[in-house]
């Protein structure tokens, strides 16, 4: 009997896998369909839509009030920077003064967000790596943070605490010991982050030099929030724009020149310091005064457009809203974050190691929800 | 940083082919679809706009027309500019695409495309982003849901 030789060795041969959209790095349903040789990636092409909701088509039938709730439902982890972005829009479009103490309340919430946002982060990136410590220790201290959002807003993620105008309530009495005692509590424990990961050499070892975009292709794509600025492209809307109290404050910029994995992670560590730094000048001078202005109960705007852009934990968050004069929008266009940080995967990821792609899309932060809308 | 009448006259020398108008918020374009690309490539290369960033792409239904909106800025002179542009064809709507002068742009004009309907020439890889192709468009006004309830 004639045996055919089998024939091993599929080397040269390009073949492709599905990565999702049930993949643990994935963070939620973002299909990546990676065409490999060997195990170097030679092309990724994200496929989206599994969680599509048109957000921007049902907020057409929506009062702005109402809007409010499903901006909450995009970047999940940011929520609280999301509902703001619609109140700023609407109150620029009615010319509304915000009370101090709204404008105060907003930037230290919104500095918590940012810093529950990060140490999720840390938490499920060293989870990608292999790391399951990071993922015990980061939840750990998020817990802290999420406390002082459900005794204040009621909602643990997704708060809904801001409404055009100002806030849904006044920030419960114990508010500003909570945040003072959270701040002390998170300094003293901020070391065992980079014990953990951010000198571990064989954590730098997985990062450093991988998925790098320099400035130019930084800008060329619009990256923004510490995916850009690991890249040395200032883009903190906080910073250039600045809006409720962060004209009040100072805080630096957290910018690197390198643009790898690393740096990214990295831009993301320093920025939870700052945050505390910004929440710290704020925490003890809160105004006194009313927690929201006079609005009434049928919120319709000017005929006109209107666009502002925040900076969420993740970048710039633009909200567009086109009114034709009546109480729903015309029409609203998210400029989210994450949507603009993955369209440049390809090009980060192209050459990499498979294992690598884990690392690459694990520092972009990507929250699919927010991607899809 | 320029004021806002001072980028509007700039804008009016550097580009004669749009509808320069100083809007509420932002210096706003009004430019034919044929001159499109040609406006928004000067507007990123003139050392005195340099508008490096793409901001925001949005596609539009006006009713009768379709649009695309294109939020620019420049964080090195820091100002940011609208362009718009209308096309009255709503069977079959295109436009040329930017992606060449923006490379972020490819994501956003797949989404418009997949939401309105709206083609863009030239766009490297132009298919539905978010939906199959058994949908509408649904961001259009005349868009019927069958399926779905749509609260009002």
């Amino acid at each position: 009997m004639e045996v055919k030789e089998k024939k091993v060795g599929l080397e040269n041969e390009e073949y492709i896998i599905n990565m999702g959209p049930q993949h643990p790095s994935t963070h939620g349903v973002l299909r990546l369909v990676v065409a490999l040789k060997g195990e170097i990636v030679q092309r990724v092409e994200p496929h989206l839509g599994y969680i599509h909701r048109g957000i921007e088509k049902m907020c057409e039938n929506l009062t702005y009030q109402q809007i409010i709730h499903l901006t909450d439902r995009m970047d999940y982890l940011s929520a609280h920077i999301n509902n703001e972005a619609v109140c700023l829009t609407v109150e620029k479009a009615l010319e509304i003064e915000v009370p101090e103490r709204v404008k105060y309340i907003r930037t230290i919430m919104s500095e918590l967000t940012r810093i529950q946002s990060h140490q999720l982060f840390w938490a499920t990136f060293g989870m990608d790596l292999g790391g399951l410590t990071c993922f015990f220790y980061g939840l750990r201290d998020r817990e802290k943070v999420l406390d002082i959002f459900e005794e204040s807003c009621g909602g643990r993620m997704i708060v809904s605490y801001n409404t055009p105008g100002g806030l849904m309530n006044d920030i419960h009495p114990n508010f500003q010991n909570r945040v003072k005692e959270f701040l002390k509590y998170f300094r003293g424990v901020i070391h065992e982050y980079d014990d953990l990961l951010t000198g571990n050499v064989i954590f730098q070892e997985r990062s450093k030099g991988m998925g790098v975009m320099t400035k130019e292709e930084a800008i060329a794509w619009g990256l923004t929030g510490p995916t850009g600025r690991a890249s040395g492209f200032s883009c903190d809307i906080r910073k250039h724009y600045p809006y409720s109290a962060y004209d009040r404050v100072t805080f630096r910029e957290i910018l690197f020149d390198e643009g790898d994995v690393f740096h990214r992670y990295l831009a993301r560590m320093e920025e939870m310091r700052e945050s505390m730094n910004i929440i710290d000048q704020l925490i003890d001078n809160i105004p006194e005064g009313p927690y929201t202005a006079k609005m009434k109960p049928v919120i319709k705007l000017p005929e006109g457009e209107y666009f502002q852009s925040v900076e969420t934990a993740r970048g710039e968050l633009g909200v567009y809203i086109v009114s034709d004069g009546n109480k729903n929008p015309f029409r609203v266009k998210f400029r989210s974050p994450n949507f603009v940080n993955l369209a440049p995967l390809n090009l980060m990821a192209r050459g990499s190691k498979i294992a690598d792609l884990v690392a690459i899309g694990g520092s972009l932060d990507l929250i699919i929800p927010d991607i899809d809308r | 940083m320029m004021e806002k009448s001072q980028l509007c006259a700039a804008l009016t020398t550097i580009v004669p082919e749009a509808v320069t108008v100083e809007g509420k918020q932002f210096a706003e374009l009004t430019v034919a679809p044929q001159n499109l690309r040609s406006v928004i490539g000067r507007l990123k290369e003139d050392p005195g706009l340099s508008f490096d960033i793409l901001v925001c792409l949005t596609g539009m239904d006006y009713g009768t027309d379709l649009g695309v909106v294109y939020h620019l800025r420049s964080y090195a002179l820091n100002h940011m500019a609208v362009v718009k542009t209308r096309i009255s064809d709503r069977e079959n709507p295109a436009i040329d695409s930017i992606c060449s002068i923006y490379p972020g742009a490819e994501f956003h004009e797949r989404e418009v495309y997949d939401l309105l309907g709206i083609k863009f020439n030239d766009h490297p890889d132009l298919r539905r982003l978010f939906l199959d192709s058994t949908w509408g468009y649904p961001l259009r006004k005349d868009y019927k849901d069958d399926v779905n309830i749509v609260l009002k």
